[in-house]
């Protein structure tokens, strides 16, 4: 399959885009608004092309730990839920992160606490960058803000989780799930070979050849003093992370006053706010973090000295301005602009709260 | 006195792929015996180098420790999603779980049910004491009517706690399952029809024909509080009664 552009739910995105990222599996569990992604990958019986294996789990907590087994071989394989499933599989993903080894999951936000809604919400952001589940881990979060980011982020995340075996997490929300937009989708890539992964990923569990030691993935160790220094190095390679990872996205932040900070789908919304405000001579700028982990706390501290004041938007009760606060040293007034329970606002909306913080425009 | 410790008069000898880290074991644990057959199956069917072993939590989480194969350890009683996945995407390897009581009959029923239902081309090894020895002897759902546990202290009471799960009956009428059969290893006999029956599940899986699982019940010396001896014994006495021994289905 050649490159070729489309019309897509970011939903449908994602699929087709792993299908072409040469993914060996997919395991799932229906829940709204992601489960496109799924009802996509069956339609299209990878299995048939690719070879891709995708299979309906019983539960989120199996088709995580499907993903840990398939992991475990060295294989590309990825699951995708919102929310309250997200929630179910956060032992499988502690333990992922205890193994070190590479996976791709996807959390299509809906609004919570509990069975919550179905609408879109960013409400798991601090479960996804500071903790979700058990001990010290970080998970290598995306968030894209388009449906061509989603087709984008697949191939993205799973290099880097390859790359620093970790898992990785595309954290959209049900906005950037549902909206159709046009994609362009990357040419096919063949799946590696049992003989590549073996050279490629020497820890996969595939069999043991008589020349070498059992490959096994274990998160489990006696010796307190051991366990402290597997702790250690997993430390120092989210530090690596941190110092080569951090990605974003600016627009009009060289002359601003004032930022928004704002992910995803607050993003978009948060686009058309800058829009408004420019054309009433306020200088506002966007500031878009693409990886919520690592955050780009040191970008964003450049611009502490030149602003009035940051506002964040999200959906949810005020999360990521926690780390906003962060990066800039609370040297600038930073406020919060957030509707929660799946509640979109409108730019307008948006607007008027700028207007209306503390700092007087 | 002559030495006769020579090539040729050595009837019995360690696996080759059983290594030589001291197990964790209690004295009199069925888990050795257990060990000791899939090692030397997996071996003698040239399997070695196709195999893929996962490791429960529980006792045998340590499994991987003595078995000189590649192992991935699940989260409580997850395996058979585990080995699922392995099987799928590796379809010419040889998989298996290995799981206690606890883990597959309490946390782990959901994916146990499933996976066999879905008729995996794995085996499931399950090791049935009736106990949770891990943890250090709390009530499993095969705990026995009036056996005493640390969580049943006066004895399991059915109004209490309910009844002893015979999950291994449950498997039989599910379509996707090949061979469903419950031994033991209290013997040379039982042994020697463990060994045949891990021997069959093994090459189930390798044939794809479906889930087979081989329930060894089994002693727990330190959860039960009795020596090695008594603890035979007494796994005779009651718990073969409640978990009779058999082949329950073999197509």
């Amino acid at each position: 399959m050649a490159e070729e552009v489309k019309l897509l739910k970011g939903n449908e995105a994602i699929a087709l885009a792993a299908i072409r990222y040469g993914a060996d599996g997919y395991f799932g569990y229906p829940i709204t608004p992601q489960s496109e992604i799924m009802e996509t990958l069956m339609d299209e019986q990878p299995w048939t092309t690719t070879g891709m294996v995708v299979l309906q789990a019983e539960s989120e907590v199996a088709a995580i730990n499907m993903v840990y087994g398939g992991a475990g071989c060295g294989k590309k394989c990825m699951t995708s839920s919102s929310s309250p499933g997200i929630s179910l599989k956060q032992e499988g993903i502690s333990y992922l992160a205890a193994t070190e080894l590479p996976a791709l999951i996807v959390n299509v936000m809906r609004g919570g606490p509990g069975l919550g809604t179905i609408q879109p919400s960013q409400s798991d952001y601090f479960q996804t960058v500071k903790g979700g589940g058990h001990g010290d881990y970080h998970l290598i979060t995306l968030a894209p803000a388009s449906a061509q980011e989603m087709a984008d982020h697949v191939a993205i995340g799973f290099d880097l989780a390859f790359k620093y075996r970790n898992p990785a997490m595309i954290l959209s929300d049900g906005m950037i799930g549902q909206l159709m937009e046009k994609v362009v989708l990357p040419p096919q890539r063949p799946r590696r070979t049992e003989a590549e992964i073996r050279k490629e990923c020497p820890w996969a569990a595939l069999g043991k050849p008589a020349n070498r030691k059992p490959n096994i993935h274990t998160s489990l160790e006696m010796d307190s003093t051991i366990w402290e220094q597997y702790n250690i190095r997993f430390q120092a390679k989210y530090r690596e992370i941190e110092a080569n990872e951090v990605r974003y996205e600016e627009l009009h932040c060289n002359d601003a006053d004032y930022l928004i900070v704002a992910f995803g789908a607050a993003a978009r919304i948060a686009q058309k706010v800058v829009e408004i405000a420019r054309k009433e001579g306020i200088k506002v700028g966007l500031f878009r973090p693409i990886t919520l982990y690592p955050y780009p706390s040191k970008r964003l501290n450049t611009y502490k000295n030149k602003l009035k004041g940051i506002l964040t938007v999200e959906l949810n009760a005020g999360q990521m301005i926690e780390d906003v606060k962060l990066a800039v040293d609370c040297q600038v007034p930073v406020a919060h602009f957030g509707r929660m329970g799946g509640i979109i606002p409108t730019p307008q909306e948006v607007y008027e709260a700028l207007k209306k913080t503390s700092w007087k425009i | 006195m002559e030495n006769i410790k020579k090539p040729e008069n050595i009837v019995y000898g360690k696996p080759r792929l059983i290594n030589d880290t001291p197990m964790h074991y209690c004295p009199g644990c069925t888990h050795g015996v257990v060990h000791n057959l899939v090692a030397s199956i997996i071996d003698e069917m040239g399997l070695a180098e196709k195999t893929i072993g996962i490791a429960p939590v529980g006792c045998a989480v340590f499994a991987y420790n003595y078995v000189d194969i590649d192992w991935i350890e699940a989260p409580h009683g997850r395996a058979p999603a585990v080995a699922t996945a392995v099987k799928r995407l590796n379809t010419d390897k040889m998989v298996f779980t290995y799981q206690g009581d606890g883990d597959l009959a309490a946390i782990g029923t959901a994916e146990t049910i499933h996976a066999c239902n879905r008729g995996e081309n794995i085996a499931i090894i399950y090791i049935n004491n009736a106990i949770y020895g891990m943890t250090g002897g709390q009530m499993s759902p095969t705990t026995i009517v009036d056996m005493k546990t640390a969580t049943c202290p006066y004895g399991r009471n059915v109004a209490l706690n309910g009844y002893p799960l015979k999950i291994t009956d449950i498997l039989v009428p599910l379509e996707g399952t090949c061979l469903v059969t419950r031994e033991a290893v209290h013997t040379v006999a039982a042994v020697k029809r463990t060994k045949k029956m891990l021997t069959k599940a093994f090459e189930n899986a390798m044939a794809g024909k479906g889930t087979s699982i081989v329930e060894v019940v089994a002693t727990c010396t330190a959860g039960w509080k009795m020596s090695a001896d008594q603890a035979n014994k007494w796994m005779v006495d009651n718990l073969f009664p409640a978990y009779p021994l058999g082949v329950l289905k073999d197509v």
